[in-house]
């Protein structure tokens, strides 16, 4: 039995909730002692830090992974230009509640309540994403990648399109900043303001051991995505459990047969790519306009390979899946690697500039200079990581933490019970 | 053909593909309007302005070289794309990062090579920072090795690539193919970030201008890229119509498993597709750079969904195809400019793919597979 296999035993034996609770307590557990390894005297504050840090990276990302399992791995559609929707909606709530009255320099808005602009972006999102997936959802599979890719960069080029910067509608001055972005109403002031004022006391207590009120607001700001995050997979599981989710899942499995069947498949994809639009249009807000700016560059496509990386990881199909795989790469891939890059230090070695002076060292017998460079670099290396962890999973691995528990489309299994060596026992 | 038969053919062909019409509808537009822009006339309806403007001669006949450089060298780097799209059945994510990896390992070598003597330091030189700018005329030598070592190392890297991510997963579906080289595409782009840096580089600039026609004006490092590319296509052209390798590939485009039946050597031809089009990537990727002078570590993955959409107008699978979309979308991506402010010009690139896969997804040459 393999190593995966064992993990993916262990995984099995707990209930849902459960199973995610402690996959992320476990990575708040290895915050917690890197903190303690490399604060000292500070390291409680340095643990909101990190843990807060991280909460919000995963909250993120299971949105983003939870809406594209529901297109890609319950009914097929392979979208990879989450990155454009997700400009979608972070935009649309921007422009709906950006003060009227900006400081100087910046892009007025609507200024609308926030929650406003929340519905109005994923509102949005949904629209756009139909519009796409109108006519692109005759395409095979890999043609629909290259639309949908082709798309987010469009959409991201009018937006960091200066023309659009500051234009008056009807009479209001509006636009979405070009190329400088755009501030707007924060949701991390949202959670600033509950923990500051409902939770004084907890933040008075906190100061008392170290911990600064702006990290304490960040964590809070995470619990509150990662509360998002339960309600999304709520709806979410109750759409693919419903006949809706059904006939998703018997698109996944064969398209054709679904159709002979008298269901109008085409309705179907466009009705799930909007809701995972929306998904990913609400993740686009809260999760990189979280403190209330964003910019053209925060929406480039490569946020839409990590979300793919995220998935693929926890197994594509499988909503808890998402979570995990979302907590898995956000927390130790991506976020765990870059700490421990600042924080371990050589004992006095510091690293070279290039990788000359690097590898140099190796030719008297002194790796320390090599060691010192890639640590310092790590945050690159990273992505190497990345790419090879899931180059691995595909090859080795293609379900992911959790693709096994990939539903079938049927209510009752269809596999028929092996019987001995075959045949019938009274042949 | 009398009138009122031409009329219901219109008719037909409106009825049957409205998409076809609109979009001859707008190059028509779009043509008319450049006549009138080149004219220098404006003409007005109902006091809003309908259509021209003015333009040079001279400005689009530049316009117009730049996009026929830069589309030569998208095509050259597209032949591989669309290779492995027909032979290995999925669309190659890494391809661009293979373009990069091969332009680095060109210009590393070429600067390497130049400034040895020159007293700069070694480092400096292999992190492309001396501010030293290369040309054709001025550093020949060097620019041609680092051409060689461009093809060649790129080679390399898809082979390994190759060996050690393709190989194991040969019969999977392509949706897994493409993951996995979503994975190499983050791998290969990083490890060259973490080699080379982040920093954007200035390695060339051209060494001589020459004056055709008295109107459009050229640099030596771009003759040499249209001169490499179209001696390489006519070598592609030449080697896939006069050797059985070409036979081989369409052969195996069209069903690999009767390929191997025939007796095909299908892993040999697998190898040759990588070889070719990789080598052929990594030119292209070390051309550009000539052209454009400047090198950073996603140049590359950013170029890639031109390329994409050269391939795809093109029509994917077809090397010719390749070739004249590559030009095409170089043209539309410079032209554009004519109609568009400059931050949109990309986004038409990248419509007119979007467009060509709605409405005819064999592309603008149509179905005809490899050569």
């Amino acid at each position: 039995m393999s190593a995966v296999d064992t993990v993916r035993n262990r995984l099995d034996a707990l209930p849902d909730v459960g199973l995610v609770v402690a996959f992320i307590a476990s990575i708040w557990a290895v915050m917690l002692v890197l903190a303690i390894a490399v604060g000292g005297a500070n390291w409680a504050n340095l643990a909101a830090g990190f843990i807060g840090s991280v909460t919000v990276l995963i909250g993120g990302y299971a949105i983003l992974a939870l809406a594209l399992n529901l297109q890609w791995g319950y009914t097929g559609l392979f979208n990879i230009g989450i990155a454009g929707f997700m400009a979608v909606g972070a935009y649309t709530t921007a422009v709906l509640t950006a003060p009227t009255d900006p400081a100087a320099g910046a892009v007025p808005g609507l200024g609308l309540p926030l929650w406003v602009g929340l519905i109005g972006g994923m509102a949005m999102a949904a629209i756009i994403g139909g519009l796409a997936a109108l006519p692109a959802l005759r395409l095979k599979a890999d043609y629909l990648a290259i639309v949908t890719v082709a798309f987010s960069e469009i959409i991201r080029l009018i937006v960091n399109w200066d023309g659009l910067a500051e234009v008056s509608l009807l009479g209001v001055p509006i636009g979405t900043g070009g190329a400088t972005g755009i501030s707007f109403k924060s949701a991390n002031q949202v959670a600033s303001t509950f923990i500051n004022g409902v939770g004084q006391p907890l933040v008075a207590a906190m100061e008392g051991v170290g911990v600064s009120g702006p990290n304490l607001a960040n964590l809070t700001y995470g619990i509150l995505l990662l509360l998002v995050v339960a309600a999304s997979y709520w709806v979410l599981a109750r759409i693919t459990n419903s006949p809706f989710g059904r006939v998703l899942k018997a698109i996944r499995e064969d398209e054709t047969v679904t159709q002979s069947l008298g269901k109008d498949t085409r309705l179907f994809k466009i009705k799930t790519f909007m809701i995972g639009c929306a998904l990913m249009g609400l993740a686009g807000v809260l999760f990189r306009g979280q403190a209330g700016y964003i910019s053209p560059q925060q929406f480039r496509p490569t946020i839409t390979f990590y979300v793919f990386a995220a998935l693929i990881i926890g197994g594509s199909g499988s909503n808890t899946g998402s979570i995990i795989g979302a907590a898995t790469f956000s927390g130790l891939l991506f976020y765990l690697p870059a700490r421990l890059g600042e924080n371990v230090s050589l004992g006095g070695t510091r690293a070279p500039g290039n990788i000359i002076d690097a590898v140099a060292g190796l030719g008297s017998l002194d790796p320390l200079p090599l060691l010192a460079y890639t640590i310092s670099n790590v945050s690159t290396l990273r992505f190497v990581l990345i790419g090879v962890v899931l180059i691995y999973i595909i090859q080795n691995q293609p379900d992911g933490l959790l693709g096994h528990r990939n539903e079938p489309a049927t209510s009752v299994s269809l596999d028929r019970p092996q019987s001995g060596s075959g045949g019938e026992a009274d042949e | 053909m009398g009138i009122a038969e031409f009329a219901s053919d219109g008719r037909v062909v409106m009825g049957d593909r409205p998409g076809a019409v609109v979009v001859a509808a707008v190059s028509g537009f779009l043509l008319l309007d450049l006549v009138a822009k080149l004219a220098g006339t404006t003409v007005f309806f109902l006091g809003t302005k309908l259509l021209g403007g003015s333009l040079t001669v001279g400005s689009l006949l530049s316009m117009v070289v730049d996009g026929l450089l830069v589309g030569l060298a998208v095509g050259l780097a597209g032949i591989g794309l669309s290779m492995t799209y027909s032979i290995l059945d999925f669309a190659n994510f890494a391809h661009g990062d293979t373009v990069t990896a091969g332009a680095f390992l060109g210009w590393v070598a070429a600067y390497i090579t130049a400034g040895l003597g020159t007293g700069a330091p070694i480092s400096e030189l292999f992190m492309l920072n001396s501010g030293r700018q290369l040309s054709t005329v001025s550093t020949f030598f060097p620019v041609l090795l680092g051409l060689v070592v461009a093809g060649v190392g790129s080679v390399a890297v898809v082979l390994l690539v190759d060996r050690l991510t393709y190989r194991p997963m040969r019969n999977t579906d392509n949706i897994s193919l493409l993951i996995a080289s979503i994975g190499v595409a983050l791998a290969l782009r990083y490890l060259i970030a973490f080699i080379f840096g982040t920093q954007t580089s200035g390695v060339a600039s051209g060494g001589l201008r020459v004056t055709l026609f008295s109107m459009i004006s050229v640099t030596d490092n771009e003759i040499t890229l249209l001169v490499v590319s179209v001696l390489l296509m006519l070598g592609v052209h030449l080697l896939l119509q006069r050797t059985k390798l070409g036979k081989a590939m369409r052969a195996m485009a069209d069903n690999e498993d009767l390929a191997r039946v025939t007796g095909i050597p299908t892993e040999r031809v697998i190898r040759l597709t990588w070889i070719l089009g990789g080598g052929l990537a990594g030119i292209g990727g070390y051309l550009l750079v000539l052209e454009s002078g400047t090198i950073s570590f996603n140049f590359g993955w950013i170029l890639l969904l031109l390329i994409f959409a050269a391939v795809i107008v093109g029509g994917i699978g077809s090397i010719y195809g390749a070739m004249a979309g590559g030009i095409l979308i170089g043209l539309v991506d410079s032209l554009a400019l004519i109609w568009l402010p400059s931050g949109l010009t990309r986004a038409s690139a990248f419509l007119v793919l979007i467009v060509v896969l709605l409405l005819r997804p064999s592309g603008i040459f149509g179905g005809v597979s490899t050569a």
